[in-house]
Order: structure tokens, then C-alpha cells, then sequence
């Protein structure tokens, strides 16, 4: 055990040390050290040293938690929240950690790992590579890396949601310091560790629909028209599990739920975000037309197949759609000889 | 603890929007002006509605990246930032001389140096200058050139001109261009005639934008003539009736705005002189090492 850790230690026992299961208070030459297995009183510096490396996973604990983590509330609760501190016993956690502790954030997985004594490193990948080796990820080391690195998904396509569940994969940062890990974190997922530390102490302040609509000022101010049903359409498209990692918390106001099923993200939606705004506005100017009433003959199997093409295309399926898959309805070649059939003189005329 | 705080519109559409925020936010980390450099956008994450939480520092400096006083500075960046009692009239502006203001927000414990726009900054100026020593390769450009300012315009905020004629009017002051125009796409005078503007044979077209998109990499080449169809792209210098056209793109993309960003977080009292004149060097050194 380095001197530098046993000076720490024995400087912070004069005051009294007790955490996660440490407890070390001296007196002049006299040290009481108990743990949850051990409790013995020494005297003198050479037998404080003896049983503190007796205690070696406490200490080191201990020194990791007060000499190299984060002191910032919120990225303090965060690397305590990845490795359980809360309901693992050093003990059982020293042990785990040898092996790395994985926890998900959307959809990133978090490995943290003990990396020698009162040190962590940390690893953050997409959680579909959890199971690759690391060797044919693209290694990382600079947080800022990921800036770029999540700005488009894995075709390519811009992603404007950071929350989105279009995380590319394929990459790695495998040997992160604590602070390096927590602004990677910011990057993927901007804000999401503060709101998740707010709800946790219970302050988060959630702007639900009608508080936010209200505020939008300019081309967005149209956005309170939405009707309540709307809203939770509007919801139900873009707020769920399948499409963003956050969890929604705010709703029409403090009173009225959606009726809409939340996520079980692991980080809170605290307000209706800049993607639903822009999203309301233009169903709030389609929402405005009054509904006409269209005649067309279609047989069963194409009223079927409009159907499978609006739910592929909500379930951004059409990539996986095979070239000669005719029996899928939103098969290109079905579509186009639908097209062909059907609208290739427009569709008839409504009436009221 | 203080931090600088880059706030930029971002976009919904175009992954490059962002480009100049990251790029000058790196410049200013780099010489390690603040303990917590951010970016936050109105259309990406972290949003200006989160983006103070996310930060340590108890002392904020807030500098839009916008090239004009309006909606955005005055209404849109305050409200979603919560900035308590905030008044465009504390501002006492008219209509490019917003400097800062010192506020609270409501959502945390800090304090907000809330800043003027970047592109109403006097040292805005020397950016555009540098922006045509950049796309003409040239440190001294000027002398039988002549140069176009480009805005947006818009009859909805008379700022939206006023910026680019109170850049244009500071250039031509300096007798180093022989010709300096303000010129627009929304209103007169238009940038479509560019040429009409000019007796010069070389005529450097800067456009006050932050980042490159929809109008400085398509309407503009286009309405100037570099190109029938900007996807074909055009060359630099391109002659448009008998003058050569030498188009810069956004002059939010030249490395040298990292200056005006600290310039405003030290006018409103950030501790940074040293490393503006840090980000001086690089960014001149990397404009003429270039020359792009």
C-alpha cells in the first residue's frame, strides 16, 4: 500500500473516518479501525499500517470515494450509482469490480473496473457491442470524440435527437479517468445525469405540455391549438421506448395524465423537447383541415397492404425489407405496382 | 469556478450546423480560458433550457452565436435560459450595441453574464477582413478589390441589416478595399446584382452567417451566378460578368471568431486577455498557413 494512501488515511483519522463500512478514528498514536468483519484498537504507525493492509479493499475504497472521484453532487451520486455503492458491501463490490461493473444508460452500456489500488477506470460502448471484443471497435480516448461520434446513426442519417435509439455502435472509449467518462457521457447524452440526480433528490422540475406550449413564441407559437388527444398522439409517435431513451415524465399539466405507457428509461424527459415542438407545429397546422370523406375500391389484400406500409414505415423497417420479399407489403415492388394500379391519376376527389 | 457557455441555434436537418459552435468552443478550451466550456443549441442538446445545469462553475458567461440583435437574443435565448428579470431594455442598445448583462436564473445558483451577439462585436469586423484574406490566399488582399458584406435581411428586424452595414461602413473606413458593400438576400440591396455593385474586377463575397447551410452553400452561390445548380459546386475565384467572384461561405467558420466569443465574455468581465491573444496567434497562423 503506497505511503501517499496510509498519509491520506492517517491524516483523515484524527478527525474519524466512516465510510461504506470504515471506520478509523485516532487519537494521538491510538487507531480504532472496524469494519463490518473486524474491529481492532493498535498503537503506533507501524501497526496502523499492519491491519490498514489487512483492510486493503476498505482502504482503497475508501481512498478512490475521498482522493480521485468526482467531488460535483451529481457525478459523485452518478459513479456511485454505476458500481451499486448504495447496496453492494465493499467486500462483495471490491470483488466485482476486479471483474467491471456494467450498468446501462440508454442505450450506452458503462463498465467500471478497479484498475490497481484506489483507482477506477471506466468503459463506455453501445450496449449492442457489449458482447464483441474490443478489438474491432474503434478505440476512443478524447470525450470530445463523441460529439462527432453520435451525430449520425449507423446509415449515416443525421441524428438531431441525441436520446434517440439510433446510437451508432461500433466504438469504444475503453480506459476512462472518472471525469473523462462523465463528459463523454455529456456528449451522448447532454443534461441526462443532472435531471437524473434531480429526480433522484426528488427537485426535478418537470414542464409538462401546457406550460411549455405557452411559452413558444414565433412560428411555434401555434403549438397551444393542439387538442388534448393530439398531444398524446403526438406522444405516443415520438415518446416511448422504441424511439427515445428518456423517460417521460411531463404530461398535459400537473392534474391530467396522457394516457400514453412510459418508457422505463433510466434518465427522466422533464419537458416536451425541441423535436416535439417542432413536431406539434406542423400537426397542429394539419390538424386544423376539417376531414372529407374519399371513395376508392380496394381489395382486401391492398387495404392490408396500406396498412403494412404505414407501420413499416412508423417502424423504420423499410431498410430491412429483402429485394424480392413480395409477400411483405411494403416490399418496393409491391408498393410500386400499387402505385401503378391505383393512384397513377391521382386519388378521387374528397366531399364533405 | 467560471465557465463560457456557446449558445448556438443548431438544426433539426442539417448535421453541420453545429460545426462552428464545436469548432470555436475546442479553439477556447485549448488555451484553457474558463474551467467549463459548453455548447448548447436552440434546435439540438444540451438545449439553452438545460444546458446551465450541466455546469459546475457558479459564474456563467453566456455568448449567442448569432450575427444579430432580435428575437433570438432578446426573447428566445433569455426565456429558455430563465434569466430572471431580463429586459431587452438593459440592453439600452441601438440595435448593435448590446454589450452584456449580469442576471440570475431561475432553475440554479449562478450567476449569468448574458453577452451581446458575437456578430454585432466590433472585432467581428477583423473577422470578415480575415475572411477575405482567407479565400483569396492573400494577407494583404484589399488594393483593387472590391468587397461584398452579406446578410440575410429581413423587413420582420431592421437589426438583421443593421449588423451588416455596421461592419461594412467599419471596413470601408479603413480605405483598405476600394469598394465596400452591405448587400442581402431578403431586401435591398440585393446580392443577386452583385456585380451592378462593383466597378472592381475582384469582388470578395463574405456573408454574415455562422455556420454553412441551406443559404450560404445554396441560395447565395446561386443567386450570385457562381452556379446554375449548387450540387455542380463552382470555383473560387468564379467570373460572373467580367468580375471575379471570390466566394468565402459563412464567416462563422473562420477560425478567428473564437476571439469575438472571448472578446464578449471579457467585455462583460471574464478574466481572458491573455488568451484572447492566444486564440489571436493560432487562428492567424492557421488562416495564413492555410490560406483557404
Amino acid at each position: 500500500m503506497d505511503d501517499d494512501v496510509l498519509d491520506s488515511l492517517w491524516l483523515a483519522a484524527d478527525h474519524g473516518v466512516s465510510f461504506d463500512g470504515l471506520h478509523v478514528d485516532r487519537t494521538d498514536e491510538t487507531v480504532h479501525f472496524e469494519t463490518p468483519a473486524d474491529d481492532a484498537t493498535v498503537t503506533g504507525r507501524a501497526a496502523f499500517e499492519e491491519v490498514a493492509t489487512e483492510h486493503a479493499a476498505y482502504v482503497s475504497n475508501w481512498f478512490f470515494w475521498h482522493e480521485r472521484a468526482p467531488t460535483r453532487d451529481d457525478h459523485w451520486a452518478f459513479c456511485r450509482w454505476l458500481e451499486g455503492a448504495s447496496e453492494t458491501p465493499v467486500s462483495d463490490r471490491h470483488a466485482a469490480l476486479d471483474g467491471g461493473v456494467t450498468r446501462s444508460w440508454g442505450q450506452l452500456e458503462l463498465t467500471v473496473s478497479s484498475t490497481g489500488f484506489g483507482e477506477r477506470r471506466y468503459a463506455l460502448r453501445h450496449e449492442a457491442d457489449a458482447d464483441e471484443p474490443l478489438a474491432p471497435l474503434t478505440r476512443y480516448d478524447d470525450p470530445l470524440a463523441a460529439r462527432q461520434l453520435v451525430k449520425h446513426d449507423g446509415d449515416g442519417r443525421y441524428r438531431p435527437l441525441k436520446t434517440a435509439t439510433n446510437l451508432p455502435t461500433g466504438w469504444v472509449f475503453d480506459d476512462l479517468l472518472p471525469e473523462a467518462m462523465l463528459e463523454t457521457v455529456e456528449y451522448v447524452y447532454p443534461a441526462t445525469i443532472a435531471n437524473w440526480y434531480r429526480e433522484r433528490k426528488g427537485d426535478l422540475d418537470v414542464t409538462h405540455w401546457r406550460e411549455t406550449a405557452a411559452r413558444q413564441t414565433g412560428i411555434y407559437g401555434l403549438v397551444s391549438d393542439l387538442d388534448d388527444e393530439a398531444v398524446g398522439w403526438l406522444a405516443e409517435a415520438c415518446c416511448v421506448d422504441s424511439q427515445c431513451c428518456k423517460r417521460r415524465e411531463w404530461d398535459l399539466d400537473d392534474e391530467c395524465d396522457l394516457d400514453v405507457p412510459r418508457s422505463e428509461g433510466a434518465f427522466p424527459c422533464r419537458e416536451p423537447c425541441s423535436l416535439v415542438v417542432a413536431a406539434a407545429r406542423t400537426v397542429t397546422k394539419l390538424e386544423r383541415e376539417a376531414t372529407e370523406t374519399y371513395e376508392l375500391e380496394l381489395t382486401p389484400s391492398e387495404k392490408a397492404q396500406l396498412e403494412t406500409l404505414v407501420d413499416a414505415v412508423a417502424e423504420d423497417r423499410l431498410d430491412e425489407i429483402r429485394e424480392a420479399d413480395f409477400d411483405d407489403g411494403a416490399n418496393r415492388y409491391r408498393v410500386r405496382y400499387l402505385r401503378t394500379k391505383l393512384f397513377d391519376d391521382g386519388l378521387p376527389d374528397g366531399h364533405s | 469556478m467560471q465557465a463560457l457557455v456557446i449558445a448556438a441555434h443548431g438544426s433539426h436537418l442539417n448535421a453541420a450546423s453545429s460545426t462552428p459552435a464545436f469548432a470555436h468552443a475546442d479553439t477556447i478550451r485549448e488555451v484553457g480560458a474558463f474551467d467549463e466550456v459548453r455548447e448548447c443549441f436552440w434546435k439540438e442538446e444540451p438545449s439553452f433550457r438545460e444546458v446551465l445545469r450541466t455546469l459546475e462553475s457558479e459564474e456563467v458567461f453566456v455568448v449567442p452565436l448569432f450575427v444579430s440583435e432580435g428575437y433570438f437574443t432578446e426573447q428566445v435565448i433569455p426565456r429558455e435560459l430563465r434569466l430572471s428579470g431580463f429586459d431587452p431594455e438593459k440592453w439600452d442598445s441601438d440595435g448593435t450595441s448590446a454589450d452584456h448583462v449580469t442576471l440570475t436564473a431561475s432553475d440554479v445558483e449562478k450567476t449569468v453574464h448574458y453577452c451581446g451577439p458575437i456578430g454585432t462585436h466590433d472585432a467581428m469586423t477583423d473577422v470578415v477582413v480575415q475572411r477575405a484574406e482567407s479565400v483569396t490566399g492573400d494577407p494583404t488582399v484589399g488594393d483593387g478589390f472590391g468587397l461584398a458584406v452579406v446578410g440575410h435581411g429581413t423587413e420582420r428586424n431592421e437589426n438583421s441589416a443593421k449588423a451588416v452595414h455596421y461592419h461594412a461602413d467599419r471596413i470601408a473606413d479603413r480605405g483598405r478595399f476600394d469598394e465596400v458593400r452591405a448587400l442581402f438576400m431578403d431586401e435591398s440591396p440585393e446580392v443577386d446584382d452583385v456585380t451592378d455593385h462593383f466597378d472592381s474586377d475582384d469582388v470578395v463575397v463574405v456573408p454574415l452567417f455562422i455556420a454553412d447551410g441551406y443559404h450560404t452553400e445554396e441560395d447565395i452561390p446561386e443567386d450570385v451566378g457562381l452556379t446554375d445548380d449548387y450540387r455542380t459546386g463552382y470555383d473560387v475565384p468564379t467570373t460572373v460578368d467580367d468580375t471575379r467572384i471570390w466566394y468565402s461561405g459563412a464567416v462563422g467558420t473562420e477560425d478567428l471568431l473564437a476571439d469575438v466569443v472571448l472578446e464578449r465574455a471579457s467585455d462583460a468581465g471574464a478574466s481572458v486577455q491573455a488568451e484572447i491573444e492566444q486564440v489571436r496567434e493560432r487562428t492567424r497562423t492557421v488562416a495564413l498557413a492555410t490560406g483557404d
